[in-house]
């Protein structure tokens, strides 16, 4: 199983100390945080992608890679690379190019975003966002698999014998999850393509996502990628962790009481009680989390937020910290004695997709 | 079986919104009962929910007893919705209630309009603002809307028992008379993929 750091990569104000880090410091702690993830034995760390302030990360493969030079080991992905309007060819161009600088460590997360007027901004309609996420992510599928591509849509213009360079490392394209947090229709893309799906898990109380998850494992197995418990999930998840959980709650409060998205509305308690959110011992993050399995299955991902609203540099670092010794050890061990050995305990890294594909040439030699 | 839900948006206690919203519901279920039909009448009093509706509308999601009181209601047979008039308008309780409800929750629900003012200068409120909310909401609201100003609660004419029983009939005529509820699930029943792609083109 694959455990990771995913980053909004808002710049807000510290409510303790009423200090703003400036862009240049949000966009280097970023690049501390990912490097720091790889140090504590963590395995993947994705970035958002936003064009309006408060947030950094508007450019995430230069981000990836500049984390790309500075680490060995770690998977870099995003959550999420917005495929509504962004050019699917600038999509498959930079993200091939990624993976090659890389070494193959990159996947990469589609959403739609839902920040209205990034639409109009970059020249689209937000009531597309739906069909403009199917046919775009069409072509771009297209782009990383055929060295020559003639289309035709409705979305951008069309294409008449483009190749798409480089072509993806080894000719594989780079893993690909789906995220959404409503919207049956993403799911049941992503179960058409055999794709990974991911709930970001962590605004809403686990039941909300568990009809999305329900629909794509049963599509998954509809489409023939293999039974509904192999489908490819990854949730998000949102914790902060003090040896004591009295101490947790009490410096974590302020933050709490304060974030852009839920703040000054209802408490922490409420909110813990509600929502995947764990605040105190690493013990309750180890216990919460594997409650996540209850409500989902089987899984292959999980990606915490501990980098929000305002939270300091050095106290993320120590969150990062206590994951990678206390939480994500023994999370380790307990889900890989509780999970079937025909369940897949990872999305496929780029080994795993050469080597399958490999294989299904190899199947097609022996086929002739 | 007829589930009559009562939304109250009355501050006061006792709250003479909460007093029309009783006797709404009371005509209602004779009305439905005449019919021959079994009825369950359950009340949410916006009161009780008030933070709650403040917390759903930042987070996006109803949390505990709240969650109930929008089941309760989102899967009503008939609706009875009643709010003071505020400054020309229904109460800022009134409209957070609807403005945290899933979309299209309410879609083809009947519903009785209420209000209550201290005078009935406002009386009008009922048609030229809840109504085309339920419009927006797709709600069907019953032709008949009961607005009680302080005067009509001593009023000897009969006026507002005639109005109560008349829109209490209305909304009993059209639960009975409503269609099962059609709405697609997309969760059920997926579009599927090709006629996702194709629907681009």
């Amino acid at each position: 199983m694959q455990f990771g750091i995913f980053s909004v990569g808002d710049v807000t104000t510290d409510p303790t100390d009423g200090r703003t880090p400036s862009e240049a410091e949000r966009i280097r702690a970023m690049v501390t945080i990912a490097e720091h993830a790889e140090q504590a034995g963590l395995d993947v760390f994705a970035t958002g992608e936003h064009h309006n302030p408060p947030f950094v990360p508007s450019s995430p493969t230069t981000m990836l890679g500049y984390v790309a030079a500075r680490t060995e080991r770690l998977v870099l992905s995003t959550a999420t690379t917005l495929i509504t309007t962004n050019d699917p060819v600038k999509i498959a161009e930079d993200f091939a190019m990624l993976q090659h600088l890389a070494g193959g460590r990159v996947d990469l997360m589609m959403g739609r975003g839902n920040t209205g007027p990034v639409y109009p901004w970059f020249g689209k309609d937000i009531r597309d966002g739906i069909p403009l996420a199917i046919e775009n992510y069409h072509l771009l599928h297209r782009l990383w698999r055929e060295d020559i591509v003639e289309w035709e849509g409705k979305y951008r213009t069309p294409l008449q014998s483009f190749t798409s360079t480089p072509r993806p490392l080894d000719g594989v394209p780079p893993f690909v999850w789906h995220g959404s947090i409503r919207s049956p229709e993403i799911a049941e893309q992503a179960a058409y393509y055999g794709d990974g799906f991911f709930a970001n898990n962590i605004f809403w109380p686990a039941e909300h996502f568990q009809r999305l998850i329900g629909l794509y494992r049963r599509r998954y197995e509809h489409y023939g990628h293999g039974s509904a418990d192999q489908a490819i999930v990854g949730l998000g998840g949102q914790v902060f962790m003090r040896k004591n959980s009295q101490d947790a709650v009490r410096e974590f409060r302020p933050y709490f009481d304060n974030a852009p998205v839920y703040g000054h509305g209802p408490s922490l308690e409420e909110f813990t009680a509600e929502t995947p959110l764990t605040v105190g011992s690493p013990e309750q993050v180890i216990e919460k989390t594997l409650t996540f399995r209850d409500s989902f299955g089987d899984y292959q991902r999980q990606l915490f937020l501990v980098d929000h609203a305002g939270l300091p540099l050095k106290t993320v670092l120590e969150q990062i910290d206590m994951l990678g010794e206390e939480v994500v050890p023994v999370l380790r061990r307990e889900f890989a004695a509780l999970r079937p050995a025909h369940v897949p305990d990872s999305a496929p890294d780029h080994a795993a997709l050469v080597a399958a594909k490999a294989a299904a040439a190899a199947g097609e030699e022996v086929a002739r | 079986m007829s589930a009559i839900a009562v939304v109250s948006a009355g501050l006061g206690r006792p709250s003479s919104t909460r007093l029309l919203a009783d006797r709404l519901a009371a005509a209602a279920a004779d009305a439905l009962r005449a019919r021959g039909s079994a009825v369950t009448v359950e009340t949410v009093e916006l009161r009780d929910h008030a933070h709650a509706m403040v917390d759903a509308a930042l987070t996006g999601f109803p949390s505990g007893a709240f969650r109930a009181a929008v089941e309760t209601v989102t899967g009503a047979d008939g609706i009875i919705a009643v709010t003071p008039v505020f400054n020309a308008s229904y109460s800022g309780l009134f409209k957070t209630f609807f403005d945290v409800l899933e979309r299209g929750a309410l879609e083809g629900a009947p519903v009785l309009l209420g209000a209550t003012g201290g005078t009935a200068r406002h009386s009008l409120a009922v048609d030229y603002a809840m109504r085309p909310l339920m419009a927006y909401l797709r709600a069907a609201a019953v032709p008949t809307a009961v607005y009680a100003a302080s005067e009509d609660w001593g009023s000897a004419d009969g006026d507002l028992a005639d109005r109560i029983a008349r829109a209490g009939g209305e909304l009993a005529a059209m639960v009975e008379g409503r269609p099962a509820a059609a709405r697609e699930d997309g969760f059920e029943n997926p579009v599927p993929f090709e006629n996702l792609l194709a629907a681009g083109r």
